[in-house]
């Protein structure tokens, strides 16, 4: 077949098409969100009538999937590695009820925090888990593994993690596709009861995933996705783990390292092959991209070990992604230097011109002067830009759904008024739960929530929160007399002020809902409506 | 053949429509091609940038190493000197827009930009808002840059014409036309100077 110029990201997409997956279940992030949208548009996914919504949250993503499994058929589901926090009592169980049709779960990190708040590593996670993870290291690997991750699911009856990064999820080039595979049909776990996690089928399951240990451990080193590469120099060995093993060699005329090499893209640690070159070399260099987990095992709690290198003995920095440049520097080869680069301010993101958001941080902003400062918690998206100078609104961004949540606490410990700000789409991903929490403990504060109609922060997709923002707070118990809604525009400005003082002084929850849409999304959609006229025509 | 190109310019201004044009044209010539982007929070308005290598040869990394890029094609004047640090020292090339994007306060004066990118060895710099206006409108401005920086790419200029109209051809022939005319102006000026 003729080779396809795919991001990671749809090299991934394009390897569950091909595997016959029935669903993909997911919420956006960064750098995760082309999965889903490749799926979205591909006519070979609506041909076979793939499933591709977006869901409200990744919890309930994965569980959604988990359902699709459950039933028989293959089921994908994705995130950035923050959103796995949010599945993780699902994921984590999952593993405990192993799987019907195949499962996989998709995170992507995002070392370096290019658009995160941590640089968490999902393969700890796997770990955590206790199931089979993935780690591909170029497009190719991505489609390929994808496509075994969901055959060594149904193999083994387990989910099975894949951990990308964002270099491979936003980097294209040229994959090869294989003949497609079809989905399931609708069939039932053979054994009703595997699924209820009551202790006494619970403690038989765990068993289970336990005793499959040695197998997923096997399959690790016979899979071929670990390769112990061996070299005549033994003054050093390298462990290099997913797409290290690319910066690796980057480093080498023709590819060719001259030290023993294994080259690490699936988990469990395949221990014999790890201990095979540990055995024949001076020294080990472990190059990760994220956490130095296999270094940290090897060099064990005492840290005796004087042969490993790697992230904890600083010959590579603690933090952040790695790259060509600082594994030269690690291997002590000389790395050429270009120009040197002049000094120059900083150009960070900033709120598109004529954002809602604009609007409804002026109003808030000359509302809050009436206060001392520190009183507004902000959530994730577009609108935490606003941290930013020359808006300076907000005091905190946490994780999704902390900012109402957060000043609940702060209220109760006497911080009176807060005030949370939140977006309709990170609203109903986590934060009417924390309404209903704020609503039954009278908590006074006062929730701006800016529904601008979509998910601006990750490029625009459509929110589930559209259309049903006001009745979900009613619907939770806010009084109807204090849920306002305003439309954020300069020329009313005057008005929202007045608003936003009366609702602040009020004591108990009061709701303001600003609402206008995105600037970008709505271009997109006059765009979109022109080109259906000119091809009507 | 081995082209290591870092693309830049500020979000939104069509960086991702250079690295795709080239990349396109590299496939049309059979080649090996790996192009790093970036998307999500950075395309606010922040400073962007594109890794794109190509090759007659397997490509391992995304990323390019330190100070072995062979070229600089920027559509932002500050955003190029970025990266210079990127550039091969003894062969590198830097084209960049003259057009500054000020949406920062502490933008500096133009003309101290310009004089950073001028000590360098080797380098064009364009006025592309005026070629691409010129050639009919200054949306084409991205592919003006793009021309400039033909004379250093090793990659046919009809192979550049054929992407274009693969990119844009769903555009309206229109389209097609007005990038051509600025491929080729931003051709001619690169030429005339090098
Ligand atoms: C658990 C988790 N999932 C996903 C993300 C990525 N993310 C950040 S903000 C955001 C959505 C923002 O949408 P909305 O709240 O409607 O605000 P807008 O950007 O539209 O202003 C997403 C998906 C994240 N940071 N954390
Ligand atoms: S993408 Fe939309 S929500 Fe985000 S800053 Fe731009 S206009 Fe505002």
């Amino acid at each position: 077949m003729q080779k396809l110029l795919l991001l990671g990201d749809e090299a991934i997409a394009q390897g569950a098409l091909d595997e016959g997956i029935s669903g993909v279940y997911a919420y956006p992030g960064t750098p995760s969100t082309e999965i889903t949208e490749y799926i979205q548009e591909s006519k070979q996914a609506k041909e076979d009538k793939v499933r591709s919504l977006w869901s409200a949250n990744e919890k309930t993503a994965m569980e959604s999937a988990i359902g699709m499994s459950y039933a028989g058929k293959r089921a994908l589901v994705c995130m950035k590695h923050v959103g796995l926090n949010v599945a993780a009592d699902a994921f984590m169980n999952s593993s405990i009820t192993g799987v019907n049709g195949g499962l996989v779960v998709l995170s992507a990190d995002d070392p370096s925090m290019h658009s995160s708040q941590n640089e968490q590593d999902s393969r700890v996670y796997g770990k955590f888990a206790q199931i089979p993870t993935m780690e591909p290291s170029n497009q190719q690997e991505a489609y390929d593994m994808t496509r075994y991750a969901f055959e060594i699911s149904e193999k083994f009856n387990t989910p099975v993690l894949i951990r990308i990064t964002t270099r491979l999820a936003h980097s294209r080039a040229g994959v090869e596709r294989k003949e497609k595979a079809k989905q399931n049909e609708l069939r039932l776990p053979s054994d009703l009861k595997q699924y209820i996690l009551l202790p006494a089928i619970a403690r038989k399951q765990y068993n289970r995933l336990l005793g499959m240990q040695e197998a997923f451990r096997n399959e690790a080193v016979n899979s071929g996705h670990n390769r112990l590469i061996d070299a005549e120099d033994k003054s050093m060995g390298i462990i290099a783990c997913g797409l290290a093993y690319n910066y690796l060699v980057e480093n080498f005329e023709n590819q060719k390292v001259p030290y023993p090499v294994l080259k690490i893209s699936q988990y469990p640690v395949p221990v014999d092959k790890v201990r095979e070159m540990y055995e024949s070399v001076d020294q080990v260099l472990v190059l990760e991209d994220g956490y130095p987990v296999i270094e940290e095992l090897l060099r064990g709690l005492l840290n005796r070990d004087q042969k490993v290198r790697g992230r904890l003995d600083g010959t590579i920095p603690r933090a952040g992604e790695l790259n060509p440049t600082i594994v030269a520097k690690a291997l002590g080869i000389g790395v050429e230097e270009g120009f040197e680069i002049p000094p120059l301010p900083g150009r960070p993101p900033v709120l598109c011109e004529g954002c809602s958001h604009w609007d409804s941080f002026y109003a808030l902003n000359e509302v809050m002067e009436a206060y001392s400062k520190g009183r507004v918690f902000s959530d994730i998206g577009c609108y935490t830009l606003s941290a930013l100078k020359p808006l300076e609104s907000i005091n905190s961004c946490v994780d999704m759904g902390a900012s109402i949540t957060m000043a609940i606490g702060a209220t109760d410990a006497g911080l009176v008024p807060s005030v949370a700000a939140i977006g309709d789409s990170t609203f109903t991903h986590s934060g009417i739960t924390g309404l209903l929490d704020a609503v039954n403990n009278r908590s006074p504060i006062t929730v701006l929530i800016m529904d601008n109609s979509t998910t601006g922060m990750t490029g625009g997709q459509a929110s589930s929160a559209y259309g049903k923002v006001d009745d979900i707070v009613k619907g939770v118990g806010v009084e109807e007399e204090h849920i306002r809604v305003v439309t954020p525009l300069r020329r009313l400005h005057e008005e929202n002020v007045k608003v936003f003082e009366e609702e602040l002084k009020y004591d108990g929850v009061s709701v303001i809902i600003a609402r206008r849409e995105c600037v970008q999304t709505l271009s997109r959609r006059m765009k979109e409506k022109a080109r259906q006229k000119r091809e009507a025509r | 053949m081995k082209k290591d190109i870092i693309i830049s310019g500020v979000g939104g201004q069509g960086i991702l429509t250079i690295a795709t044009t080239i990349g396109t044209a590299a496939l049309i010539e059979g080649l090996q091609l790996k192009q790093s982007e970036v998307h999500g929070m950075s395309q606010r308005g922040g400073d962007v940038q594109s890794h794109l290598r190509l090759s007659s040869n397997d490509i391992a990394s995304d990323l390019i190493p330190e100070g072995k890029a062979d070229l600089i094609i920027s559509v932002e004047p500050l955003e190029s000197l970025r990266y210079v640090n990127m550039l091969n020292k003894e062969t590198g090339w830097l084209i960049s827009s003259m057009n500054p994007f000020k949406n920062i306060g502490d933008y500096p004066e133009l003309e101290n930009v310009l004089n950073e990118i001028w000590k360098l060895p080797r380098y064009v710099t364009i006025d592309a808002n005026r070629v691409a206006k010129d050639q009919g409108s200054i949306k084409a401005a991205n592919i003006v840059v793009l021309g400039a920086a033909i004379p250093f790419l090793d990659l046919k200029y009809e192979s550049l014409k054929k992407a274009l109209e693969v990119m844009f051809s769903k555009k309206g022939q229109d389209m097609v036309t007005l990038n051509h005319k600025a491929l080729r102006a931003g051709k001619e000026y690169a030429e005339e100077r090098t």
